[in-house]
């Protein structure tokens, strides 16, 4: 009664529009009925509130004319493409995971078991640390093994199979086993109503494992390049597909096999101010724009090589310094991580009190 | 109609009323959408004429009366086995009839396993390795199983599964190179003592969480399936890893995926200090079986022809008929649960002393083979002697070989080195030679 009481009167001080009151028992709806009616600055009718959609415009790369012949196609599309290519060429490959037969709840597999048969692309037991322990067993027994897992929010039942297990199989062994043949597909990032649940990206915790490989692309060409990377790389690789961009990016994809370089940085823009390194939905930010700055963007570090864009001609020597964008928390983040080590190699220069172009180093 | 209609506003909100107010009409196209959902199996027409239950969850009848199922474990699951404790052939129908060859080949590999236990778990005592586990009293779930194999199939193990290695012909300088990490080391000396793994024998690496193996297996067999080349996996755990989540997992995906695989479930009464009244409280491990929908059985773990029966039939039917089996050998640990463990803190000398005398592999073996004057004294004799000699030849050998190069401490974290990687080593190197005084290099390989 006391707290009705304080929502009647913050009613009536303030311009609070309210989201329909009813649902629920017969008691409540009509108490709240009754405080819409007495409160001065409600209308009879509620105002709803609009939800905002997610903000985000997405700027298709350049139609790539090296690989062959192109297809309109969204992210998940072109994740599609990637592993129907795989399906078709490698006759070991199998793809696996919650709600794979019927086509994904993102779409990803749509039309692949009846093109390659229930063999090979299949549901599994809904049960993470299942689903990884038996990629990681058909990969040591030589098949081509791709995992899904539905959100990457749910990985964690399988981060002992991936740390202890799939990362560390060909060193403790003395290379004599190897899971390389398996890749972990997980839908990542944040979507604009996904909550705590269906939003998180932990590149982080795996990136610090050493002994598997951490993925995420930026926009269709680059992930079916990425992904077929990664399905080709003898290490474990997890790849994370940044769910905002499956509908939301649309490019000119090549519709026949293609691979992009998993340890490289890819340079996307020059500049001599200040570098940029961002992965995944980051790396379409226009931070260019927003922040007046004149910088070099390199997207997807590979985590254990993360120094890779921290040298060379684009690197802080060169610029005035380095800038991390990343989705996820900063607690402290895979960026700090990386900071340090970038910071780490390029101490000498950071010490003197001027870098080149007269400004001061920072990180 | 004005039914139809209804049906298609209703549909998702209730099946039963739906069933009720419809008809054939109504019946036929949920029949059509179960159809479009169903997995691999399809769900059964409805026919709604009888007062059947029509849950795709549960193929079962109705039951009017309220009652518990009561889990049995006053008289569970009943143990199979073919000799009894003093070696004799209890129903001769089961007498798997294997050859004297066989027979003493099982005896001598049981033998020889336990003598190899006894000087590495010394060899710890005295500071030689670091760390040792030893398989006593569980020889005969090793050799029966092992031998009841082909060489082909996959072995996922645990850690006390020494005695399948050396079924499979590990050599015993193989077993000291791992324990000794020394340069020899199929592992690179990575890895703690019994830590074994052979690509040509088919037994994969030993890691220490437990009961990860476990989907790994149902995985690895799933994929020898795909292949169709007459293999099977075989999958060994004790029964406290059998508590971890990775079991349940393994167990379903392998039912569920029709996986040709064998679990073996070494059910040795602890895990470390845990006895089984504190791991589970239902009937053991095969009982959890049938909740998977998967063929079960327990054996006499001490008696090798019951664990080698058991396990062929397995095999056979696991391969032919594409799914998994569960095996949950009875037997007990002799020994501590490792060099680390002192057991007299958790159990009785008097009960050890009781499986050591009165229930042991090896004992109930050797009767069957003097019963039929396959082994004598002086068999045994010079048959320890000689076993022993060997054992002991390949630990010398192994004491004196250099350990690993410190290259090997940065390889095989990747398929290929990264400069990551190579920059730590070099870092290393220079490290090392910095301060080479304190470091003893002529130790260890080049």
């Amino acid at each position: 009664m006391a707290a009705a009481a304080r929502f009647f009167t913050r009613g009536a001080h303030s311009k609070l529009s309210l989201v329909a009151v009813g649902g629920g028992g017969g008691a409540h709806c009509s108490f709240g009925a009754a405080l819409l009616n007495a409160s001065p600055t409600c209308n009879s009718r509620t105002k709803t509130q609009r939800r905002h959609a997610a903000h985000f415009t997405f700027q298709p790369d350049p139609v790539p004319t090296q690989y062959g012949p192109t297809q309109k196609m969204n992210l998940f599309q072109s994740i599609t493409s990637a592993l129907d290519n795989t399906l078709a060429a490698d006759p070991t490959a199998v793809i696996f995971g919650e709600d794979v037969a019927f086509g994904g709840v993102f779409r990803c597999t749509v039309g692949l078991r009846d093109k390659y048969g229930k063999d090979r692309v299949f549901n599994t037991p809904l049960c993470e640390q299942g689903i990884v322990g038996f990629g990681i067993g058909a990969a040591v027994a030589g098949a081509t093994a791709i995992a899904e897992i539905q959100f990457a929010d749910y990985i964690y039942p399988a981060f002992d199979q991936i740390v202890n297990e799939a990362a560390k199989y060909r060193y403790r062994s003395g290379n004599l086993f190897d899971c390389g043949n398996l890749t972990i597909r997980a839908p990542w990032g944040c979507v604009g109503h996904g909550s705590l649940y269906h939003s998180q990206s932990p590149e982080a915790f795996f990136a610090h494992c050493p002994g598997i490989k951490v993925v995420i692309p930026r926009s269709p060409v680059q992930a079916k390049g990425l992904l077929l990377s990664c399905i080709a790389d003898q290490n474990p690789c997890i790849f994370f597909e940044p769910k905002i961009l499956y509908r939301a990016a649309v490019e000119q994809v090549p519709m026949e096999s293609y691979t992009i370089p998993l340890s490289q940085a890819e340079v996307l823009e020059e500049g001599s101010d200040v570098t940029l390194v961002a992965w995944g939905t980051q790396a379409c930010a226009d931070e260019r724009k927003e922040n007046n700055l004149r910088g070099v963007k390199g997207a997807k570090p590979s985590p254990h090589d993360p120094c890779a864009e921290g040298s060379g001609k684009h690197g802080p020597r060169e610029t005035g310094g380095v800038m991390r964008g990343h989705r996820s928390t900063d607690h402290p983040a895979l960026g700090c991580g990386y900071r340090l080590q970038v910071g780490g190699e390029n101490w000498p220069f950071a010490h003197q009190p001027r870098g080149p172009n007269n400004r001061r180093l920072c990180f | 109609m004005a039914a139809v209609s209804g049906i298609n506003k209703m549909y998702g909100v209730c099946l039963h009323a739906v069933r009720v107010t419809a008809g054939l009409r109504a019946a036929r196209l949920l029949q059509h959408r179960a159809f479009r959902v169903g997995a691999v199996h399809q769900q059964q027409p409805f026919d709604s004429s009888l007062e059947k239950p029509q849950f795709p969850g549960a193929s079962a009848e109705f039951i009017d009366n309220l009652e518990f199922i009561q889990p049995n474990v006053i008289s569970g699951i009943p143990i199979y086995r073919v000799m009894d404790r003093q070696g004799n052939i209890i129903n001769p129908s089961q007498d798997p009839q294997l050859s004297k060859e066989t027979v003493l080949n099982f005896y001598q590999k049981m033998t020889l396993l336990n003598t190899m236990d006894r000087i590495l778990y010394e060899s710890q005592r005295q500071g030689r390795i670091s760390f040792y586990m030893t398989n006593y009293g569980e020889e005969g779930t090793h050799i029966g199983s092992a031998a009841a194999l082909d060489p082909n199939d996959i072995v996922f193990g645990q850690y006390r599964e020494a005695g399948v290695l050396m079924y499979r012909g590990f050599p015993l300088d193989m077993f000291m190179a791992q324990c000794y990490a020394n340069a020899d080391d199929l592992g690179k000396g990575r890895q703690m003592p019994v830590h074994y793994g052979s690509k040509d024998l088919n037994f994969v690496t030993i890691s220490s969480p437990l009961a990860t193996q476990i989907p790994q297996a149902a995985g690895a067999a799933y994929a020898v399936k795909r292949e169709n080349m007459n293999r099977a996996v075989i999958c060994y755990f004790g029964e406290g890893a059998a508590s971890e989540g990775d079991a349940h997992a393994g167990f379903n995906f392998s039912a569920t995926l029709e996986c040709p695989l064998i679990f073996f479930c070494r059910n040795n009464g602890y895990a470390i200090s845990t006895p089984t009244n504190e791991q589970y409280r239902g009937d053991g491990i095969a009982a959890r079986g049938p909740g998977y929908g998967m063929m079960s059985i327990r054996v006499d773990g001490n008696d090798v022809f019951a664990v080698y029966n058991a396990t062929k039939e397995a095999r056979r039917r696991a391969v032919a008929e594409n799914q998994p089996f569960l095996i949950e050998a009875m037997t007990y640990r002799i020994g501590h649960h490792s060099t680390s463990d002192d057991s007299s803190a958790y159990r009785s000398v008097d009960e050890v002393n009781y499986w050591d005398k009165q229930d042991h592999p090896i004992s109930r073996l050797r009767h069957y083979m003097t019963a039929r004057s396959w082994w004598s004294e002086d068999d045994e004799r010079s048959w320890r002697k000689q076993s022993r000699k060997m054992v002991m030849e390949a630990f010398e050998k192994a004491e004196k070989r250099l350990k690993p190069s410190p290259e090997l401490l940065f390889t095989d974290v990747y398929q290929e080195m990264t400069p990551n990687l190579d920059k730590q080593r070099q870092s290393m190197w220079r490290h090392v030679q910095q301060y080479k005084e304190h470091y003893p290099l002529d130790l260890y390989d080049k």
